[in-house]
């Protein structure tokens, strides 16, 4: 799209916002009646789904079970009609399977496996909706499903995207900014620590600019933190409300 | 055929020599091992040699229709195949994770980060375009694959000719290379990766981890990079919890890796250009030198022995006679001999210590069985 800019001399983004806001963040927690934990986020226009199953019994082969800790078992899912154009996806295709290798690698370095030896912990993610920056949606509504679900965790896992353009760091970028074709980085973070769990950046950046985008996607990613810690305590007041405490 | 778990006393043995910053084959921290490129007869065919790792690369071409959403681009494929003989662990229904790991770290690494100009590789637009497919194949397994695929899929690119076209209107001519030389792809710059290996929750890193200390460690970084100073991929993986700064550390370490990498490439890349003009021999078969000595000789490793004459005598001394010992007849030679030690000893209570001289210990174990 010529013509397009993705940040105005004013500072001002395709959508309205600063360089470093991030999009409006509702979730809920416990939709799902059936499963051992669940929750829905929406970012803006991204909307994601989060389901947990576990710690159960090792399904399959018993052989995969671990001596010492649980295994973290993801899979992503993205809907046909999540994407602009209706785009039917192979359940084993290659992007999936990457999804899903990086969620498990992030929610494996964060849930306290050793409390669970020879369990397994289901994630199951489904993307509703795609409108950008969908791997931290998946991680964030994740997050909130492990703890819905009630399996001790080191810290919050929070999530964010960023993007650089015109030498200004943008965090959480939208499915416009992404189509652009600049620089995108993703970062899975656990705020207490500042350490992360997983970086994953594509498209060329030079060097010097590196810190500059890994600060503002960090500061991002601490924004959704205290959102997503005002949900999980509003959570925790209804659902004690309802139990009568 | 499953993975041969590594024993307990060789993880122990390669975890403390990495904490005292020695690495088995002699290399410092920030070293990578002997980078090798070869040609083969044909444009677009190269091996890559990353110390005992190979991998084979392989770029074709074919005229296609191009995809609806993007009628003016060329169509790049990347394909990279773990093949059995690289490792008895590679089974063709056992290697998904990995396989898709690395396949899709190739592909974020050169086809998001541009290098290669598509819309160059248009014919008529909407209608014919050409389609570039690599194949890269492992040959060996030592450790660092995404590294040496990396390479090899760039050599590939870099070398590769692809036949000339010329359009008339609604007639499209392909020429053969007989008649018109082929013309080579249009690249705007280099990724090359650079692996990064984190042990001990990351307060150790090496670059460039062979197989031995792949297995050790808790997760691995790459960066790719290219000589600008760009940075086209960076992925963590492995479960590891890195700082900000380490990244920063990490990616500079890169920039200085990828400089002399890409010396090295655009020296080959010469070298066989000049071969073939010259009208001298070249391909596989050529750089395999036969009839002489020292053709298959290995590399000496570079190993610092100059303290260890009385380290030994110490520790055999201290040592504890064990309640059993098993004295093995072996033929060893170089580093097989030390891995090989590491593996003995396994008992519990019996603290075994490796050392890097050869004759001495086995002298002092014919001391230990007579005491008995």
């Amino acid at each position: 799209m010529a013509g397009l800019e993705l940040l105005s001399d004013q500072g001002y983004r395709v959508d309205g916002r600063r360089a470093g806001e991030l999009r409006k963040i509702q979730a809920r927690m416990g939709v799902f009646a059936q499963a051992d934990g669940s929750a829905y986020i929406e970012q803006g226009n991204t909307k994601a789904l989060a389901v947990v199953y576990g710690p159960h019994e090792i399904r399959g082969s018993r052989a995969r079970a671990l001596p010492d800790r649980a295994l973290v078992n993801c899979q992503y899912s993205s809907a046909t009609f999540s994407t602009g154009e209706r785009k039917r996806r192979p359940h084993g295709d290659r992007k999936s399977c990457e999804m899903g290798l990086q969620l498990r690698q992030t929610f494996e370095a964060a849930i306290l496996t050793q409390l669970h030896p020879r369990s397994q912990i289901d994630i199951y993610v489904q993307v509703l909706q795609a409108d950008g920056g969908t791997y931290a949606a998946c991680v964030n509504a994740a997050t909130l499903a492990v703890l819905d679900a009630g399996i001790p965790m080191r810290d919050f896992v929070c999530a964010c995207s960023a993007g650089f353009v015109d030498s200004t760091a943008l965090a959480d970028l939208s499915h416009v900014e992404e189509a652009a074709g600049g620089p995108q980085l993703a970062l899975a973070l656990l705020p207490a620590s500042g350490q992360l769990a997983l970086l994953e950046m594509d498209a060329r950046l030079h060097e010097d600019h590196l810190e500059q985008v890994l600060e503002a996607a960090a500061r991002a990613a601490r924004d959704v933190h205290t959102l997503l810690d005002r949900v999980v305590r509003q959570h925790v007041r209804e659902a004690s409300i309802l139990l009568g405490d | 055929m499953k993975e041969t778990p590594l024993s307990n006393c060789e993880r122990r043995f390669l975890l403390r020599a990495i904490e005292e910053k020695k690495r088995l084959d002699g290399r410092q921290t920030y070293d990578y091992r002997n980078i090798k490129i070869t040609f083969g007869t044909d444009y677009g065919c190269c091996i890559v040699e990353l110390g005992k790792t190979r991998v084979l690369g392989q770029v074709s071409c074919e005229l296609v229709s191009p995809k609806l959403n993007r009628a003016t681009e060329g169509i790049l494929f990347f394909n990279l195949e773990l093949s059995q003989m690289a490792a008895p662990a590679f089974e063709p229904g056992r290697q998904s994770d990995l396989l898709v790991k690395l396949n899709r770290l190739l592909e974020r690494c050169l086809r998001n980060s541009k290098c290669i100009d598509t819309e160059s590789l248009c014919v008529v637009a909407g209608e014919k375009v050409w389609q570039i497919r690599v194949d890269l194949h492992l040959l060996n397994h030592d450790g660092n694959i995404i590294d040496a695929a990396s390479i090899a899929a760039i050599v590939a690119l870099c070398h590769f000719r692809r036949p000339d076209v010329s359009v008339q209107g609604d007639e499209v001519t392909l020429y053969t290379p007989e008649e018109r030389d082929p013309v080579p792809l249009s690249i705007h710059h280099m990724p090359i990766c650079v692996s990064f290996a984190f042990f001990q929750q990351g307060t150790y890193l090496l670059v460039d981890p062979n197989e031995r200390e792949e297995r050790v460690m808790d997760g691995l970084l790459v960066i790719a990079m290219n000589k600008h100073r760009e940075i086209c991929t960076i992925q963590s993986s492995g479960g590891i919890m890195l700082l900000k700064d380490q990244v920063l550390r990490c990616s500079k370490i890169a920039g200085v890796k990828v400089l002399e990498i890409t010396e090295l490439i655009q020296k080959a890349l010469e070298n066989d250009q000049k071969v073939r003009k010259e009208g001298g021999k070249f391909g596989f078969a050529e750089s395999i030198a036969s009839q002489r000595i020292t053709a298959f000789k290995m590399e000496k490793a570079p190993i610092d022995t100059s303290d260890v004459e009385e380290k030994a005598e110490e520790i055999i001394a201290e040592a504890e006679p064990p309640s059993e010992v098993y004295l093995y007849w072996v033929v060893f030679s170089g580093t097989e001999f030390i891995s090989l030690l590491a593996s003995l000893g396994i008992w519990e209570g019996v603290h075994t210590e490796v050392c890097f001289l050869k004759h001495c210990f086995v002298r002092e174990a014919f001391k230990i069985q007579d005491s008995d």
